[in-house]
């Protein structure tokens, strides 16, 4: 579960006001909006990398505002994926469960199992230099889902991948949420991918959050993030 | 008005042929100014071979107060350059990674002495040993309580070297951690990471080649240190005379051959050294 309580986040000239938002447990959702309306900013929050001015941050209903983010248990994939040039592919699955003491059997089997549903086992030993797109993509990922986050956070993850690589990782993260009930927040640009792995959607326009029917993402309109109209409701709560 | 038919004829050019021309003037403009330093250097370093001979190497390097000099200088460049990086490399990590209050007053006062004449940084630390305070000094209290001799010894050397090479090595620190993205780290963060892990395991491997790059520059800097030490360490031969001073010396009593058998001694040292430290540099970096 996350839920955004009245969240105010600053940074620099640029800031969000009162956000509020609510991802019930073992939820898909995916949030769109157009560049620079601050996706990633809240994305940060959320992990703790960026400080909130005001209201609270929850995660499975605890309060972790004030937590740093190694605390929150959160995985997360950044926009630009941010691998560890210095590690070998394993070292990344690995990375988190040293960290955390876990036992040398421990540690094996996970990467095993992240390795093959991931389907990177021929790349374990390999630098992250010169790995391809969709290669890159799902080591950020397996280092995301190693040490079994409850909540995982996504940012454009799937960008700049072809196709046919797209919808396979696409179909890979809808089974993996399906089989771990993971609660994950996916910023997209992309309708097809909204499409495909959508529980719920969320717009973010204009420096407010608006929650919008799945429906909204047949409308043809081509691709790129539900256009506002009157019908919008914001899913924050006012102010009183 | 007529209108031509899009398909009716072959398309006529929009502007006649363009020519770029040759690049030749621009490559004998920028290698020309460039080459020019390159060349001073170059001239410099002939004409003290040609001024020298052998001979005037061998007798230079059979004194015993120029072994003792190239010893010293060897010992305490690196020295002075590992310190440089031990205190550079966290320094460096801390100014680029974070905002604080008075960080420009930090970045000011580390500037100091890379803007500051070298003799003044010397007069400074012999100030700054020999300043009374409350009956004694820092000098004395050193020597009280660590029994080491600072002011006109040995660790007057490597203390002079150090507070001009620091600076420079701190730069290249801050240079090198501008360059790397902080993403890495905040990922790690999210990972279970405290500061000092993610600093230690993902800020630092990706350094490397910075560090190599600090402790080189670092031991030049201290291989070319000349008025700090003459200040506060002086030049007692067989004592506190790093290569430097020899040269200084040598040509205080007229002896311009082995002056410059000297410097162009200092001259393959800094070239063995720094090409070492660059190859090893980028084998690790590999």
């Amino acid at each position: 579960m996350i839920e955004l309580d009245q969240v105010s986040i600053r940074s620099g000239s640029f800031g969000l006001t009162n956000v509020s938002l609510t991802i019930p447990e073992g939820t898909y959702a995916v949030m769109m909006g157009g560049t620079g309306q601050g996706k990633t900013t809240i994305l940060e929050a959320i992990c703790g990398l960026r400080p909130v001015t005001q209201g609270r941050i929850l995660v499975n209903h605890l309060d972790v505002t004030q937590w740093k983010p190694a605390a929150r248990g959160i995985g997360y994939v950044p926009q630009d994926l941010a691998l560890f040039p210095t590690l070998t592919v394993r070292g990344h699955l690995e990375f988190a469960l040293r960290l955390r003491r876990c036992s040398r059997k421990v540690i094996q089997d996970r990467v095993a199992e992240l390795a093959h549903v991931l389907g990177i086992e021929a790349l374990l030993e390999r630098r992250v230099r010169g790995l391809s797109g969709g290669e890159s993509q799902r080591v950020a990922l397996g280092r995301a889902l190693s040490f079994r986050p409850r909540v995982v956070i996504l940012d454009e993850p799937l960008t700049a991948l072809d196709e046919t690589t797209r919808d396979r990782l696409c179909d890979l993260l809808r089974t993996i949420q399906k089989n771990e009930g993971l609660t994950i927040l996916h910023v997209t640009h992309s309708r097809t991918e909204a499409q495909r792995l959508a529980e719920q959607l969320i717009v973010l326009k204009g420096g407010r959050l608006y929650e919008r029917p799945l429906t909204e993402l047949e409308r043809p309109q081509g691709d790129g993030e539900p256009a506002a109209d009157a019908s919008w409701t914001l899913v924050e709560r006012t102010e009183s | 008005m007529n209108e031509r038919p899009a398909s009716s004829a072959s398309p006529r050019p929009v502007a006649p042929q363009h020519r770029p021309g040759s690049d030749v003037p621009f490559f004998t403009v920028m290698g020309g100014l460039g080459g020019s330093y390159v060349l001073l250097i170059v001239a410099m370093l002939a004409a003290d071979l040609a001024f020298t001979s052998p001979r005037h190497f061998t007798a230079a390097l059979s004194k015993p107060e120029i072994q003792y000099a190239v010893r010293l200088t060897l010992i305490s460049c690196t020295i002075s350059a590992i310190l440089s990086v031990w205190v550079a490399t966290p320094l460096g990590y801390l100014l680029s990674r974070f905002s604080f209050r008075g960080r420009w007053l930090i970045d000011t006062i580390i500037d100091i002495p890379v803007v500051l004449p070298p003799l003044v940084i010397g007069l400074s630390l012999l100030i700054l040993f020999h300043l009374p305070l409350g009956g004694s000094n820092l000098e004395e209290q050193v020597q009280k309580y660590l029994g080491v001799k600072i002011t006109y010894a040995e660790p007057a050397v490597v203390l002079a070297q150090f507070a001009v090479a620091c600076a420079f090595a701190v730069q290249t620190m801050r240079v090198t951690f501008d360059q790397i993205d902080t993403r890495a780290e905040q990922v790690a963060l999210t990972l279970g990471c405290r500061r000092s892990q993610a600093f230690l395991q993902i800020a630092l491997p990706q350094a490397w080649r910075g560090v190599v790059a600090a402790l080189t520059i670092a031991w030049a800097r201290s291989l070319g240190e000349f008025g700090p030490i003459l200040v506060f360490a002086g030049a007692t031969r067989m004592r506190t005379e790093v290569l430097s001073t020899t040269v200084f010396l040598e040509l205080s009593v007229g002896q311009l051959e082995p002056a410059v058998a000297v410097s162009l001694l200092m001259v393959l040292a800094a070239m063995l050294v720094l090409g070492v430290v660059r190859l090893v540099g980028v084998k690790v970096a590999q």
